[in-house]
C-alpha cells in the first residue's frame, strides 16, 4: 500500500490573472489515477478557466501545473493526447452527422479511420446513440447533444476526462442518464474531472472535491466529510413571509446551532431538525411552511462564502 | 385618463375584415422597424445606396468607353451610362425588396421567433406581414431617391417622366418583396436562402441590364420576358427617355399583379404557419 | 443497447496508439486533419456547390462573355487585340473564384469561433491553433481549385482560349484567392461580433475590387487618379496574370514578376498573420 503512485494532475500555486481581474488565485491540488475530482463553486469562480489550464488552451499566469507528469504549456500536444474534454459550450459540426462528428474528431488525434469506425459506433452505443448515428446534430435533444460529446471525448480512450459543467440547462431524466454514464467510465478506471455549480451532482459523482470561490479553494474533502465538517446533520427550513423572516430570527437566534438568513426563508442548523421546529412552535412562530432535509453541500458553501451557489 | 388595455385591444381587432387576418394594426409593426432601423448602423445602411453607384460609373463609365453608345427605346441612340443606369435601378429595389423579405424575414421567423410573439397580442398575420413589407419599401424609397440624384448629377435623364422612376421602383420592390415573404415562409434551411441569391444572379446577368437581349435566339428571349427583372427594368428606361408605350402600362401590370399575388399568398402563409 | 461489452474496452480497447505518438503525429499532420474536417463539412452541400460551380461560369461566360461581348465587340472592335469573350473570360474566372475566398475566409471564421465554435473543439485535441488557421485555409482550397478547373473547362468549351497555357490559369486564380482570403481570415479572426463587418467587407473591398480593378475592361480605360485600385488589388495582380497565361496579353516581364510577387507576399502574410491571430485568440 505505501507504493508511491504520481498523481495524474498536480497543481501548485496555480495563477491566472486577466490585466486587473484575478480568475484563479493560487490553488494547490493533486489528483490520484481513477479518482472522481470536482470542482465546486458558483459561475465565475475560475472553474473553466482551470479546466482550460490543464488541457494547455490557457496559459497560466503563475505556479506550477502538470498533467501526466508534463506542463500543459511546453506539451500541449502531448498532454491533450491523454485527455478527453467534454467543454460547457457545446461544439458539435451541427452540420455533419452524429457518426461523423465522432470519426472527425478522431481524425484529430490522428487516429487511423479502420480504427475509427468500429470505434465510432462503440462509443455511439456507450451514449445510447446508435438510433442518431445518421441523423444531423440539428436534429438532436440537447442531452444527446452532451451524451455526444462526451462519447466524442472519448474517442482516443482518455485517461483523463474533463468535464465541463456536464448537466448544465438538462431536464432531471438527461441528467440522470448522464450520470449513470459517468459512472461506468469511473468503473472503468477513467479519472473525471468535474465542474459544476449543482450540489447534487457534486454529491453524485465526486469521491473528493474543492469548493472554489473567487479564485480560490475554501475547503477540499469528499462530499460526506465537507458535509460534516461544515454544516449539521439535518437543516430546518422555515417561511414566514418576506417581511418577517428578519423579525423571527432574533427570537430563535439560540435554537440549533447557526442560523442563516435568506430572503425568503430562514435555515436552522441542526443535528435533530424535528426538535428545533418542535422548539420553534413552542415559543409561539407558526411558520408558513416548515421542511426538515439532510444538509446539503449547498449548506456547506452558504457556510463557506455566506452566499448560494446559483443566485 | 385610463386607457383600457381590454377595451383598446377589442376595438383594434374588431373590424375582422380578410378572415380575421388583418387587425387594422400594421402600425405597430411599423414602429417597430423604425426603431430598429434608428438604431441601426448608418454606414451599413448608407452602403447599400453605393452598390448601384459603383456599378453605375464601372460598367458606365469604364466599360462604357468601350461601348460607345447604344440605342435606347424609342430608337434614339444613348449613351452607355444612361442605358444601364435605369436597369440599376430597377435591378437594385429588387436586390432590396428581396433582401429584406428572404434573409432578414427568414432569420426573425426561424431563430429569432419574432413574429410569434407578434401574433401572440393582438396582431393580424396581415399586420405582420404588411408592416413588415412596407418597411422594406422605406428603405427603397431613400435608396431609389438618392439613386435619382446620383443620375441628375451625372446627367443621365432627359425627361420629367424619370421622376416616376422612384415611384416605379417603389412598385417594382413591393413585388418583390410580397413574393420573397411568400417564399420564405416554405424555406427551412439555410440553403434554401442560397437559392435565392441562385435566382436573383442569372435575372440580373439577363434581363436586359447590362445589353439589349436581342443577342439570344428568340426562345431564351420569351423565357427572360418572362421574368418580373426584364419588365420593371423595360419600364424604368422608357420613364427615364420619357419613352412611353402601351408596353409601359404592360410592364406596369406586371408588377400590379405581382404584387397583389405576392401579399396575398404571404399573409395565407403567415396564418397557416402559426394559427394553426 | 449493448452494455454487455467489457467494460474496460471502451476505455482503453487498445489500437490507440501512445499519446506521444498521437501528439508527434498531430504535430505534423494537424493541419491536414482540420482540412479534413472542413472538406467534409463541405460535401454536406455538395449539390449546392457543384450546382453553383458549373452554374455560375455559365451564367457568366453567356452574359458578359457572349451578350456583353456583342456589344463591346460592336462598339470598340477589339480589347487589348482580342475578342471582349476571350478579354473577360480569364477576368471572370479570377474574379469568381476569388468571391469564393471572400465567403470561405469569414463567416466559416466567425462559425468556427463563435456560432459552431469548431476551432474549440479541435483546440481540445493535439492539434494547435496554428495548424487550425492552415487547415481552414487549406480546406477552402479545396473548393477553389475544384471551381478553377470547372472555369477553366468552360472556357475552353467557349472557345475563349486556344493556348495550352491557359491551364495556368487554375494555380493563379487558386494563388488570387488565397492572397486575398488569408489576410481576410486573419482579420475575421479578430472579429468579436458578425456585426455589420463582412457586409463592408463585401460592399467596400469584394465588388469595387471586382468592378473596378481591371475585370470587365482594362485599368488604362480608367482616368490614371483612379488606377491605383488596381494596383493595390490582388484581384488585378491575379487577373493580368491569367490573361497572360490565356491569350498571352503584352505585357512587360518585370511587371509579370510583380503580379507574382505581390500574390505571394500577400499569401505568405495572411497566413502568418491568421495563425497569429488563431493561436491568441483560441488562447485566450
Amino acid at each position: 500500500m505505501s507504493r508511491y503512485v504520481p498523481p495524474v494532475i498536480r497543481a501548485e500555486g496555480l495563477l491566472k490573472t486577466y490585466r486587473d481581474v484575478v480568475a484563479v488565485d493560487g490553488i494547490d491540488f493533486e489528483v490520484p489515477a481513477g479518482e472522481s475530482f470536482g470542482l465546486l463553486g458558483p459561475n465565475g469562480a475560475g472553474k473553466s478557466t482551470t479546466m482550460r489550464m490543464i488541457g494547455g488552451t490557457l496559459t497560466r499566469s503563475g505556479g506550477v501545473l502538470e498533467v501526466m507528469g508534463l506542463d500543459p504549456e511546453t506539451h500541449g500536444p502531448e498532454v491533450r493526447a491523454h485527455l478527453g474534454v467534454v467543454p460547457q459550450e457545446g461544439n458539435l459540426d451541427e452540420e455533419l452527422r452524429v457518426r461523423d462528428n465522432i470519426i472527425i474528431y478522431g481524425r484529430y488525434f490522428g487516429l487511423p479511420r479502420s480504427y475509427l469506425r468500429p470505434k465510432a459506433q462503440e462509443l455511439l452505443e456507450f451514449a445510447q446513440l446508435t438510433d442518431k448515428a445518421d441523423s444531423k446534430v440539428m436534429e438532436l435533444s440537447g442531452g444527446m447533444k452532451r451524451r455526444l460529446t462526451i462519447a466524442r471525448a472519448l474517442v482516443n480512450q482518455p485517461r483523463i476526462l474533463l468535464l465541463d459543467e456536464p448537466t448544465t440547462g438538462l431536464d432531471p431524466q438527461a441528467r440522470h442518464i448522464l450520470w449513470d454514464r459517468l459512472f461506468r467510465l469511473k468503473e472503468q478506471g477513467v479519472t473525471l474531472i468535474v465542474t459544476t455549480h449543482f450540489m447534487d451532482e457534486a454529491e453524485q459523482l465526486c469521491d473528493r472535491l474543492i469548493v472554489v470561490d473567487h479564485g480560490r479553494i475554501m475547503a477540499e474533502g469528499s462530499p460526506a466529510s465537507l458535509i460534516r465538517e461544515y454544516s449539521t446533520r439535518e437543516v430546518l427550513e422555515m417561511r414566514f413571509g418576506a417581511d418577517r423572516n428578519a423579525v423571527v430570527v432574533d427570537a430563535i437566534r439560540d435554537i440549533g446551532e447557526r442560523h442563516e438568513l435568506l430572503p425568503d426563508r430562514v435555515l436552522l442548523y441542526a443535528d435533530n431538525g424535528e426538535a428545533a421546529l418542535d422548539e420553534v412552535t413552542r415559543r409561539g412562530l407558526r411558520p408558513h411552511t416548515s421542511l426538515v432535509r439532510r444538509s446539503s453541500l449547498e449548506d456547506v458553501f452558504l457556510r463557506l462564502t455566506g452566499r448560494s451557489l446559483i443566485e | 385618463m385610463v386607457v383600457d388595455a381590454h377595451e383598446v385591444a377589442s376595438r383594434r381587432t374588431h373590424p375582422r375584415q380578410f378572415g380575421g387576418l388583418y387587425a387594422g394594426n400594421m402600425r405597430a409593426v411599423l414602429e417597430r422597424g423604425f426603431i430598429v432601423l434608428a438604431k441601426q448602423n448608418w454606414a451599413i445602411v448608407a452602403s447599400g445606396f453605393f452598390e448601384p453607384v459603383f456599378y453605375l460609373l464601372a460598367m458606365g463609365l469604364g466599360l462604357g468607353g468601350l461601348v460607345g453608345t447604344v440605342t435606347g427605346p424609342g430608337g434614339r441612340p444613348i449613351s452607355y451610362a444612361a442605358y444601364i443606369a435605369p436597369a440599376l435601378l430597377a435591378t437594385s429595389a429588387m436586390n432590396g425588396a428581396v433582401y429584406d423579405s428572404t434573409m432578414n424575414v427568414f432569420f426573425k421567423l426561424r431563430y429569432a421567433k419574432l413574429y410569434q410573439a407578434m401574433l401572440q397580442t393582438s396582431l393580424g398575420a396581415l399586420d405582420v406581414a404588411a408592416g413588415e413589407i412596407a418597411m422594406a419599401l422605406v428603405r427603397g424609397l431613400l435608396y431609389a431617391c438618392a439613386f435619382m440624384v446620383v443620375m441628375v448629377v451625372m446627367g443621365l435623364v432627359s425627361s420629367w417622366w424619370a421622376v416616376l422612376m422612384v415611384p416605379a421602383a417603389l412598385l417594382v420592390a413591393f413585388g418583390f418583396a410580397g413574393i420573397g415573404m411568400a417564399a420564405t415562409s416554405y424555406m427551412k434551411t439555410f440553403q434554401h436562402l442560397d437559392m435565392v441569391s441562385f435566382l436573383l444572379l442569372p435575372m440580373f446577368l439577363f434581363s436586359s441590364t447590362l445589353y439589349p437581349i436581342a443577342v439570344f435566339p428568340v426562345g431564351v428571349r420569351w423565357l427572360i420576358m418572362a421574368m418580373p427583372l426584364w419588365h420593371g427594368v423595360e419600364m424604368m428606361r422608357q420613364l427615364s427617355v420619357g419613352a412611353l408605350s402601351w408596353a409601359t402600362a404592360g410592364h406596369l401590370l406586371y408588377f400590379v399583379a405581382m404584387s397583389v399575388v405576392g401579399v396575398t399568398v404571404a399573409a395565407r402563409r403567415l396564418r397557416a404557419l402559426f394559427l394553426r | 443497447m449493448s452494455d454487455a461489452t467489457d467494460p474496460t474496452r471502451l476505455a482503453y480497447s487498445g489500437g490507440v496508439g501512445s499519446p506521444l505518438e498521437l501528439a508527434a503525429r498531430a504535430r505534423s499532420f494537424g493541419w491536414l486533419r482540420y482540412a479534413e474536417h472542413y472538406v467534409l463539412t463541405m460535401r454536406a452541400f455538395r449539390w449546392p456547390l457543384a450546382l453553383q460551380s458549373f452554374g455560375t461560369p455559365l451564367l457568366y461566360l453567356v452574359a458578359m462573355g457572349v451578350g456583353l461581348g456583342a456589344l463591346v465587340d460592336r462598339g470598340a472592335g477589339t480589347v487589348q487585340g482580342v475578342s471582349y469573350l476571350t478579354f473577360v473570360a480569364p477576368a471572370l474566372m479570377v474574379s469568381t473564384v476569388m468571391m469564393g475566398a471572400a465567403t470561405e475566409t469569414t463567416y466559416p471564421v466567425m462559425s468556427g469561433f463563435k456560432w459552431q465554435r469548431l476551432y474549440y473543439g479541435a483546440s481540445a485535441t493535439p492539434v494547435s491553433p496554428g495548424q487550425i488557421a492552415v487547415g481552414h485555409l487549406l480546406g477552402a482550397c479545396v473548393r477553389f481549385v475544384i471551381q478553377a478547373v470547372v472555369f477553366w473547362a468552360l472556357i475552353m468549351a467557349f472557345g475563349a482560349s486556344h493556348s495550352p497555357w491557359s491551364v495556368l490559369t487554375i494555380p493563379i486564380a487558386v494563388l488570387g484567392a488565397l492572397a486575398f482570403g488569408a489576410p481576410l481570415q486573419a482579420y475575421a479572426g479578430t472579429l468579436r461580433d458578425e456585426g455589420t463587418a463582412f457586409n463592408f467587407v463585401n460592399r467596400f473591398i469584394v465588388m469595387p475590387m471586382t468592378l473596378f480593378a481591371g475585370t470587365f475592361f482594362p485599368l488604362t480605360s480608367m482616368p490614371v487618379y483612379l488606377r491605383w485600385i488596381g494596383w493595390v488589388s490582388p484581384m488585378w495582380h491575379a487577373t493580368q496574370l491569367a490573361r497572360r497565361a490565356s491569350f498571352g496579353m503584352p505585357e512587360p516581364w518585370w511587371l509579370t514578376v510583380v503580379h507574382v510577387l505581390f500574390l505571394v507576399v500577400l499569401a505568405v502574410a495572411g497566413v502568418t498573420l491568421a495563425r497569429r491571430v488563431y493561436t491568441r485568440r483560441l488562447g485566450e
